[in-house]
This record gives C-alpha cells, structure tokens and sequence, in this order.
C-alpha cells in the first residue's frame, strides 16, 4: 500500500521533473493518435529515454504502456529495482542470450497478451556513436511475428541524448521533441531482413536531419 | 489605496477592456469568416489573443506579489528563453558544464544580485564576470573543435535571455524622487509600448502592407506596417505619461527609443532563426512560437530604457 503510494508519487515527480527540464512536446502522426494498444519503437541514447516518450502520452495510453529494460541494469540496486519494477511497472528482460532463463520475446507477447503496451529500444543499447542509429537486433521481428495485429509505432526521441551524455551527472535542460510515425506492421511474407529494413528506415525518417537542415 | 495601485487598476481595467474587445472581434471573424476553423489567419489571431490574456494575467499576479514576484516571473522566463536559445546553438559534449553553470549558477546569481539591489555588481556580473569564467570553465574539457563558436553563443545566449531579459525587473531598482513605490508602473510602460508595437505593426501591415522592409530577414515586414505601427505605439505611450515619471514629450520620445529597438530586434533574432533554419523559438505560447518569439523586442528595448531612465531620472 505504502509501496504502491511511494511508487505512484514517485512517478509523478519523475515526469515532472522531466517536464521541467526538457519541456517535451509530442508530434504525432497526421494520422492521429496511435491505437490503444502499441509497440511503441524508440531510438535509445539516454536513461531518460522511456520517461520521456511515456510523458508525452496521454494519460489512457500511458497507463497501459509498460517499458522493456535490461534487468541486469535495473535490478543493480534496490533504488533502481525500484524504480524499474515498482514505478515504472518495467518488463525486465535478461539481454545475455547465454545467461538468460527467460525468453525475452515470450516476456513481451504475454504482456501484450495481457492488452498492456510495449515501449521498446530495439537497438538493444543505448547509442554512443555518431550514427544516428545502430542496427536493430530482431526481437521486434519476433514480437511482430508473435502479435502481428499489434500495432508497431515508431518514436523518434530528439535532443535527450544533449540534456544528459554519458558521464554526466547535472543534467541541463533543453527542449526535446519526441515524433510518433504511421503504425506499421508485419506484411505476408515478409522475411526478418526486409522487415527490420522497413523498421529502422521508418524510425531513421523521423528524425530531424532528415527533415530539415538545422543538424 | 495607494496612487500606484490605483493607476495599475486603472491600466489593467484598461487592457482587460482592449482584450475583451479583440476577443469579441475574434469572435464574430471566427463566425462569419471560418466557423468551421480552416482560415488560418483568423485562428491564429484567435489563438494569439488567449495567449494575449494568458500574459496579461500572468503579469498581473505577478505584480500583486510584488518585487519577489516579478523577480521570479523573469527569473523564470529568463529560464524558457535560455532553454529556446541553447537548444539551438551549437554545443559539443564538451560544453555540458559551462551550460549547466549558466543556467544553475549565473541565471539564479544574475537575479539574486537584483533581490538584493546590489546594482554595481549585478550590471557587471554577465558580461564581466560569466563572460571570463565561463570559456575557462569549456576549455577544461580539452575540445577545442569550433571553439570560439561555441563560447560566443553560450554568452550571447546569456546576454540576450539573462542579462537583457532581466533589465525588465531591474526597472523596479530605480530611485526616483517622486516616484517612490511606482517603479512596477514602469515596467507595465515598457511592456505596453513594446507590445502594442509589435500588434500595430502587425495590424498595419496586414491593412496597408506593401513595401517589404527586410525581404531576406522577415518577409512578412513592411514600411508601412513599420512607420504606423511605430508613430500609433509612440501616440499609445505619450498618452500613458501619467503611469511614468516623464512629460508627455519625454514619454513620447522614450516610447519612439523603445519601438525602434524593439523592431530591430525583433529583426536581430529573426536573422537567428534563420540561420538556424527554424520558423519560431519553440512551441511554448500556442500562437505565438517560442517565448523568446515575444520577448524578442521587449529584451532589445529594456536595457536602453532602463539606461536612459536611470541616467537622467534615477538617484543610483
């Protein structure tokens, strides 16, 4: 009960703050909002990143949107544990293939299952690169497989990556945009690499340098 | 009731009534010229009118708190603004602690030294002090990629959303002999003629607009928009002389400073923006853009008010 109260709180003071700091501002699809139920695909390059996208969501979609995180990281500390299990409802997955007693992709199709969304980072890391995006790994494949009539909506976090580099501790503030593309979905046929293609294109389309000139 | 309360009712009442006036014509436009909403020009003067009272009532409370309370209302535009600017200069990995300090250290330092009245070091500490310390605190890091760049924006961004920014409040410091507890009216002054400049102009241009005045920095600007919105402001604030410490010819000449300045500032960032390949400073005020899309003309003018009221007005 406290548990729950301290985590309820907690979360409000989380999105707050992010609030604060990035003044975050979503830009949707021209074809509206993205269905209740959603894999939301996210670009990954801050801790912050599944704040920010589940902040801008409107409260019916936020409530049922659940973020996919790394349990080794998450369950660290009990601050974090916390933080992971309790105030963001996370699905921990275990990322090593080869110390894994769970399959990741069985994880996420029983949450959809259960009618919740995902927030997912299928680049499996966060990127310190100067590419804009590393390559997907393939569990959205699979998740996609498993539940193609989910719809997979590709979000494209600007600008988080400035607010908090790595290393960094003071976060500074500035104004970050996070941009939901159309839904997409599995077509017949379609093999894992064509698939994965389309994904990553889809996302890398929604960035700001491949809009406009202001890098 | 105090005089100066009494003439800021006045003034209030004043622009309430101009606002409820460009609310029912906003009104009767939305339903005789785009009841379905699809003329753009009418929603967005619709939606600039509710930011219009969203303002007008935000500056208002502000003033009921007082001194702290405008302080803080300025401290936290300065806030907005700063946040606009950086997110659209250049900054490299290397300018995280130069950044954080400017906005954690010298913005809350730049308004405390105001709350406390300490004028010497508060017109120094920006372009003195944050101007020598805050390249040293970048060149820490080693990267010297684009380095004069990246110094010079970070304390242009200062100057302009800190420091100029907070010239409006620093009106409040003034002492003027025989217009002691008045100061807030100044800023209200300031504001009203910097404003309506910036809707006059707008007005004039959309009705007799034809001559461009800066085709490559801001299309939309003419000569005619230009010389009525500037010479109608002016008439506007020598006709408030009474809320100022000025003749009716002072404050009209004070009102001519200020409009010219607000319009070659407004001219000044809109060149930045363009640099930056961006139409507004961000999305804070619906209809409006970006804070500093507002501010712009009210940051250029503050400084040179308050300097020509402080030089021949003020006892400190």
């Amino acid at each position: 009960m406290i548990r729950d109260l301290t985590a309820k709180l907690a979360s409000i003071a989380i999105m707050m703050f992010a609030r604060a700091l990035t003044a975050a501002r979503a830009i949707w699809h021209e074809t509206g909002l993205p269905p209740k139920q959603s894999v939301y695909f996210a670009n990954h390059s801050s801790h912050g990143d599944f704040v920010l996208v589940w902040a801008v969501l409107p409260p019916w979609l936020r409530e049922r949107a659940r973020p996919v995180a790394g349990a080794e990281y998450w369950l660290k500390s009990k601050l974090s544990a916390f933080i992971g299990r309790d105030v963001f409802d996370a699905v921990l997955i275990e990322r090593d293939p080869e110390a894994r007693t769970q399959d990741p992709v069985e994880q996420m199709t029983t949450v959809l299952n259960d009618g919740s969304s995902l927030i997912l980072f299928p680049e499996g890391t966060r990127n310190q690169t100067e590419a804009r995006l590393l390559p997907f790994k393939s569990g959205l494949y699979h998740l996609a497989c498993k539940r193609p009539d989910v719809a997979l909506v590709p979000v494209w976090i600007n600008n988080l990556n400035r607010v908090m580099p790595k290393g960094e501790f003071v976060p500074i503030p500035l104004i970050c945009t996070v941009t939901f593309g159309e839904p997409m979905r599995l077509k017949a046929q379609e093999t894992k690499e064509e698939f994965i293609a389309r994904a990553e294109a889809a996302l890398l389309a929604l960035s700001p340098t491949s809009t406009e000139d202001n890098a | 009731m105090s005089t100066a309360s009494l003439d800021m009712l006045k003034l209030l009442s004043g622009v309430g009534g101009i606002l409820v006036l460009a609310s029912s014509i906003g009104y009767v436009l939305k339903q005789r010229l785009s009841p379905d909403g699809t003329n753009g020009a009418i929603e967005n003067l619709n939606a600039r009118i509710k930011a219009w009272w969203a303002m007008v009532i935000l500056i208002a409370i502000a003033f009921v708190a007082g001194r702290v309370g405008v302080l803080l209302l300025f401290a936290f535009c300065s806030f907005a603004a700063l946040r606009e600017f950086i997110t659209l200069i250049n900054t490299r990995r290397a300018d995280h602690w130069a950044i954080a300090a400017a906005f954690f250290v010298v913005l809350p330092i730049n308004y405390f030294l105001l709350w406390a009245e300490e004028y010497g070091i508060y017109s120094i500490f920006v372009p003195v002090y944050a101007f020598l310390l805050m390249p040293i605190i970048a060149v820490m890091r080693g990267d010297t990629r684009d380095f004069l760049l990246r110094i010079s924006e970070v304390q242009w961004a200062l100057m302009i959303c800190v420091f100029c920014a907070s010239h409006v409040p620093a009106l409040l410091t003034l002492q003027i002999p025989g217009y002691e507890g008045r100061n807030v009216l100044l800023i209200a002054f300031l504001v009203i003629v910097v404003q309506s400049s910036d809707v006059l102009q707008y007005v004039w241009g959309k009705l007799f607009g034809k001559t461009k005045i800066a085709p490559t920095l801001s299309p939309s600007k003419t000569v005619e928009g230009f010389v009525g919105g500037v010479a109608s402001a002016t008439l506007i604030g020598a006709s408030l002389w009474w809320i100022t410490p000025f003749t009716p010819v002072q404050a009209a000449l004070m009102s001519l400073i200020i409009t010219l300045m607000g319009f070659f500032g407004g001219l000044v960032m809109s060149a930045i923006k363009r640099d930056r390949g961006v139409k507004d400073w961000g999305h804070l005020i619906e209809g409006h853009g970006g804070l500093i899309d507002r501010l712009d003309s009210v940051v250029f003018s503050a400084p040179i008010f308050f300097h020509l009221t402080r030089y021949w007005w003020s006892l400190t």
